[in-house]
């Protein structure tokens, strides 16, 4: 299969049509015909909305060919993962018991791409409510990794990091709750960016931990990234944590380098139980930091390894309550059959309609918040984020920058985790303190191991320091020059 | 044995606001079903809440009418339990961080003695949808399903609860029609309590006489009028009595009152054990109204009845259950207030108030309307001995008929009492020189006897004389 | 310390069917999960103050103005069962809180 219009950067896309060279249906063609070709392997999607997106496509060309003004976004093929809402496009959260729900508005940090021109190529699969790590708890399957579809590509937003790996969709969006974005992106190979908490409005992504959701951005390249967030970010008056500060200019310091830079290296985040190869790929990055003129330090976040345990209170907490709408009353599933009352209709649509990770995070969320416990799990916890935030103000004293592993091991089996969840949830273990801190974060490819598996760094930066984020990344993206194309694109056909 | 009632009450009261509390549906009594929602307040997945300033600034001045601390940090939480009419399956309510905290309430007996209750807090929320029960006999306890409308799911609602303050049926009627009254002259919500816009439970326990300890309480719902939480309260006592004395213990429940059985049931629900799992709600940032937010709804604060009650007494010399009955009813009292101040004595304008013009407008449906103009005029007529007492009212019936000034009724039918004494002079001696004997009583010691003439005098007046001067004008001859 | 729940209750407050599988396993599961999750209490000290958003905002309000809601077909539209221009559930045996 060789290079084509889906496989260039939005950057280059954005060129060409500026150019005339192509059109926004040339594009979206190709992307079409690479998840033709590709899908039935990959599986990263849920809902395909060809239809729409060829309209779309062609009201964009019409536009662009008047030579009006063009926005970076303007005819870029994007997915969304199937947790943020879609006005008039089904949307499931990959789970039954949202099976046949019609949104009747936007997210709006899709009403924001679409508005600056981006065409919607699809719904993708994701674990089901965002809850998981591995994209096997979606009820419509799992994806598969395009790097090794033996493998799985991470989750929860597995459909849209593999989407973009494959060149399904040039970018797509995903959601981070604990790594969601990250994560995948590390498995699969592209940048994923975690921004501050508060940055991108939540009205419209399906909730599932409120104080640590965020939506994130899948890209190949970090500059990409930080086109999108440039639409995306900005307060939303639907949103009551969306954060009410001026938009900086992301791409316009991108090239600055690194020269000087303060790059704290995470010291617990290579120690036991992270693969061999994922802290050979990552400390060879950290090496071309350092060869450009970064200063490198080493830090500790003390709390970090409480992290975890405080995450797997407040999350499922907040799930218990947020997922409680689920009710076969207004939307989605109804369990068949007869009830004898409105009660039991809720216990059988429930039971029936939520898979077994759900069912275990509202148990677990709906015990540590009942009486007599709160204190104990949920007031901790919050505790602990609190102890959390303050290592990262003290480790941002003396850094910029810090950098880790974005996962302690790269594509694992389908089915090699599925049975335990405590060895699930370590995969988060380096993602979850970004959430807890509320900071941003973004996790690029630092090569491949030995299987020839993609390995992520990840970059965190202090609360709404984006720029210094991308330029960052940027640079040690460039100093790394990897081409990043899975087998699967690079056999015959 | 003899028994203390002890009652707390919490109301909720629905404020007018022009949309919801957490969406911009408008906020509107009585639309077609499932007309006034939208994705948020019908808890789609994706939205978040923003709460509405106004309802906030409304519940600030609620808190400072009833003497409140307004806290400088407070918190929505979720209270977390699943019911068909509401939304998400949690309320956004408070729980530890209300926004007023404390606070009381003055209210007054028919007696005129007076008493304080306690507020422990008054705190935000939002309403539920409707649900209504359908199949079987369209009761709750035979239906075969229930249909919702969700049009009334997030309207403002502000929950005030008293400390357990009162200890009749009667010292709690007075408090809820004083809250209510109280509500009324701030302007926030309808407080109609036919339509829900004002709603009221109430906690009531017994003790022995004397005793410190509390009983076991029993919460009660579904009183809709300030009578029916009277009679359920007079109701729940008695059945309370009777199962102590019978040596029973009382059960610590929620109670149903049926306005047509005139009784409580016990509302056992299948799902026993509530634990709301309240946790700080994470869609909404804290609120921390600033002072000088809170001074300008504090200058915009009405007088309040209590300060209006005291005035009527004080300054204008009414009687303490005149003025109770006027400021009973804020319509009453604006009428009164205005009819003062364009020149009206307060002890006549009060009474016609209280009495004519309420008997007119209970009667009368709303075909007329009556300004403080028509009262006032009604007073100084009167005073300046243009009209009786009996003609007035007249006048006023008709001016609540047609809207008419009052003088122009009095002129159209010839109410125009005749005051000038040398008309009248001319009638007062033919009425003496008709009735010799009369005269001849009077003179003997009789006074009494004037009224008789007087009535001779304004016969031949055809009743527009002033009794009061053919009174001076008869005495003036008999005497002279 | 293992942690003893009481998984039944629990589904109760959630409103969740389980088959007695998914208990017995989730007894299982939950125990030892809290028992990682109780780490919490090591840390944390009396003098901590909780966080409860990670970057904490205050006094975010919306102005009291009206929006055009969704026509009724829009708002029912989902509906697993209509009934008119209302939603349709079950009996409701219980009461509210």
């Amino acid at each position: 299969m060789s290079a084509e219009l889906c496989d260039l950067t939005g950057a280059e896309l954005s060129a060409k049509l500026a150019a005339g060279e192509t059109s926004a249906s040339d594009v979206l063609a190709s992307s079409q015909r690479r998840i033709d070709a590709v899908e039935d392997r990959v599986g990263a999607f849920l809902t395909r909305t060809d239809q729409l997106a060829s309209e779309r496509a062609e009201e964009l060309d019409a536009y662009l060919s008047t030579g009006a003004p063009q926005s970076p976004v303007a005819g870029i093929p994007v997915a969304l993962k199937d947790v943020l809402t879609t006005n008039g496009v089904r949307t499931t959260c990959g789970s039954k018991i949202l099976e046949t729900y019609v949104p009747p508005y936007d997210a709006t940090a899709w009403a924001r791409l679409a508005g600056a021109g981006a065409v919607l190529v699809g719904k993708t699969n994701c674990d089901e409510f965002a809850m998981g790590s591995s994209n096997e708890n979606s009820a419509y399957g799992p994806v598969r990794n395009p790097w090794d579809t033996d493998r799985v590509p991470g989750g929860s937003s597995g459909g849209s990091a593999a989407a973009v790996a494959a060149g399904e969709a040039v970018w797509a969006l995903g959601t981070d709750t604990g790594g969601s974005v990250r994560q995948p992106a590390s498995l699969c190979g592209v940048v994923g960016l975690k921004p501050t908490y508060g940055r991108i409005s939540r009205y419209g992504l399906i909730a599932f931990a409120s104080s640590l959701d965020t939506v994130g951005t899948f890209s190949r390249t970090v500059r990409d990234s930080a086109s999108m967030l440039q639409i995306l970010a900005g307060h939303d008056p639907r949103d009551a944590t969306s954060l009410d500060v001026p938009v900086p200019a992301y791409t316009d310091g991108i090239d600055g380098g690194v020269a000087g830079l303060r790059v704290g290296v995470v010291t617990e985040a290579f120690g036991e139980g992270v693969d061999p190869g994922v802290v050979a790929s990552v400390r060879a990055a950290i090496d071309q930091l350092e060869g450009l003129g970064a200063s490198i330090g080493e830090v500790e976040l003390p709390h970090a390894a409480y992290a975890l345990s405080a995450y797997y209170l407040i999350a499922p907490s907040e799930c218990s309550s947020n997922l409680a709408r689920y009710d076969g009353v207004r939307y989605g599933l109804r369990a068949p059959g007869e009830h004898a009352d409105s009660i039991e209709m809720m216990f059988a649509t429930r039971g029936q309609g939520f898979g077994p990770e759900v069912k275990r995070r509202i148990m677990l969320g709906t015990y540590a918040l009942s009486a007599g416990y709160y204190e104990a799990y949920y007031g901790q916890a919050q505790k602990v984020r609190t102890l959390v935030i303050r290592n990262y103000e003290a480790a941002f004293e003396r850094f910029d920058i810090l950098v880790s592993p974005t996962s302690p091991t790269t594509a694992f089996r389908i089915g090699e985790k599925a049975d335990d969840p405590m060895a699930m949830y370590l995969n988060d273990i380096f993602t979850i303190p970004a959430n807890l801190g509320g900071v941003p974060a973004i996790s690029i490819p630092s090569g491949l191991d030995d299987a020839g598996l993609p390995v992520g760094i990840q970059l965190t930066a202090p609360a709404l320091d984006e720029p210094t984020l991308f330029r960052a990344a940027h640079a040690l993206e460039s100093a790394l020059s990897l081409d990043l194309r899975p087998p699967l694109l690079q056999g015959a056909g | 044995m003899a028994y203390e009632a002890v009652i707390g009450l919490e109301c909720h009261v629905e404020l007018s606001t022009a949309t919801k509390m957490f969406c911009a549906c408008a906020n509107v009594f009585g639309a077609p079903p499932n007309t006034q929602t939208c994705p948020v307040c019908l808890g789609h997945p994706g939205t978040l809440p923003v709460p509405n300033r106004e309802a906030i600034a409304r519940i600030i001045k609620i808190g400072l009418a009833l003497n409140s601390e307004i806290a400088p940090h407070s918190l929505f939480h979720r209270k977390n339990y699943f019911y068909p009419d509401m939304p998400k399956n949690y309320q956004i309510s408070q729980y530890d961080l209300p926004i007023c905290i404390g606070g009381h309430l003055d209210i007054e007996f028919g007696d005129g003695s007076t008493a304080r209750v306690g507020i422990t807090r008054v705190h935000m929320e939002e309403d539920t949808g409707k649900s209504t029960h359908g199949g079987g006999s369209g009761r709750i306890h035979d239906a075969t399903y229930a249909t919702l409308d969700f049009n009334r799911a997030g309207v403002p609602l502000v929950e005030c609860v008293s400390e357990p303050d009162m200890r009749s049926p009667e010292e709690a009627a007075a408090y809820l029609r004083e809250l209510r009254a109280t509500l009324e002259s701030l302007d926030v919500s309808d407080v109609k309590m036919e339509e829900g816009s004002l709603r009221c439970d109430a906690n009531i326990s017994l003790r022995a006489t004397g005793a410190e300890a509390f009983g076991t309480k029993v919460e009660i719902k579904n009183m809709n009028s300030v009578r029916s939480l009277e009679r359920a309260l007079v109701y729940e006592i008695e059945r309370q009595t009777k199962a102590l004395d019978a040596g029973a213990t009382i059960v610590q429940e929620t109670r149903h009152w049926d306005e047509d059985a005139g009784s409580t049931a016990s509302m056992r629900s299948k799902e026993e054990a509530f634990d709301y799992r309240y946790f700080p709600e994470p869609d909404i940032p804290a609120m921390e109204p600033d002072a000088a937010w809170i001074d300008d709804i504090r200058a915009s604060l009405p007088e309040l009845p209590r300060a209006r009650r005291d005035r009527y007494v004080e300054t204008l010399g009414l009687k303490p259950d005149v003025a109770r009955v006027l400021v009973g009813d804020r319509g009453s009292s604006a009428l009164f207030d205005a009819a003062v101040s364009l020149g009206a004595d307060a002890g006549p304008a009060a009474n016609w108030i209280t009495q004519d013009v309420a008997a007119l407008r209970n009667a009368g449906g709303s075909e007329g309307e009556l300004t403080a103009q028509h009262v006032a005029d009604v007073v100084m007529l009167i005073a300046s001995g243009t009209v009786s007492n009996a003609g007035a009212k007249q006048a006023l019936e008709a001016s609540f008929a047609s809207g008419e000034p009052v003088e122009a009724a009095v002129d159209r039918l010839g109410l125009r009492q005749v005051s000038d004494t040398g008309a009248l002079g001319a009638l007062a001696d033919e009425v003496l020189a008709e009735n010799p004997d009369v005269v001849q009583k009077f003179r003997d010691g009789k006074e009494g006897v004037i009224g008789f003439l007087v009535g001779q005098l304004m016969q031949k007046a055809a009743g527009a004389a002033n009794p009061k001067v053919a009174q001076e004008l008869l005495r003036e001859r008999l005497q002279g | 310390m293992p942690v003893e729940i009481d998984i039944e209750h629990v589904a109760k407050l959630a409103r969740l069917d389980l088959s007695d599988d998914e208990s017995a396993r989730l007894r299982t599961q939950l125990a030892q999960i809290l028992e990682h999750a109780a780490r919490v209490g090591e840390v944390a000290a009396a003098d901590v103050p909780p966080t409860a958003s990670p970057i904490p905002r205050a006094n975010v309000y919306r102005e009291d103005v009206p929006e055009p809601s969704l026509p009724a077909d829009e708002a029912l539209r989902n509906a697993p069962e209509r009934d008119g221009d209302r939603f349709r559930v079950p009996r409701i045996a219980e009461t509210g809180a």
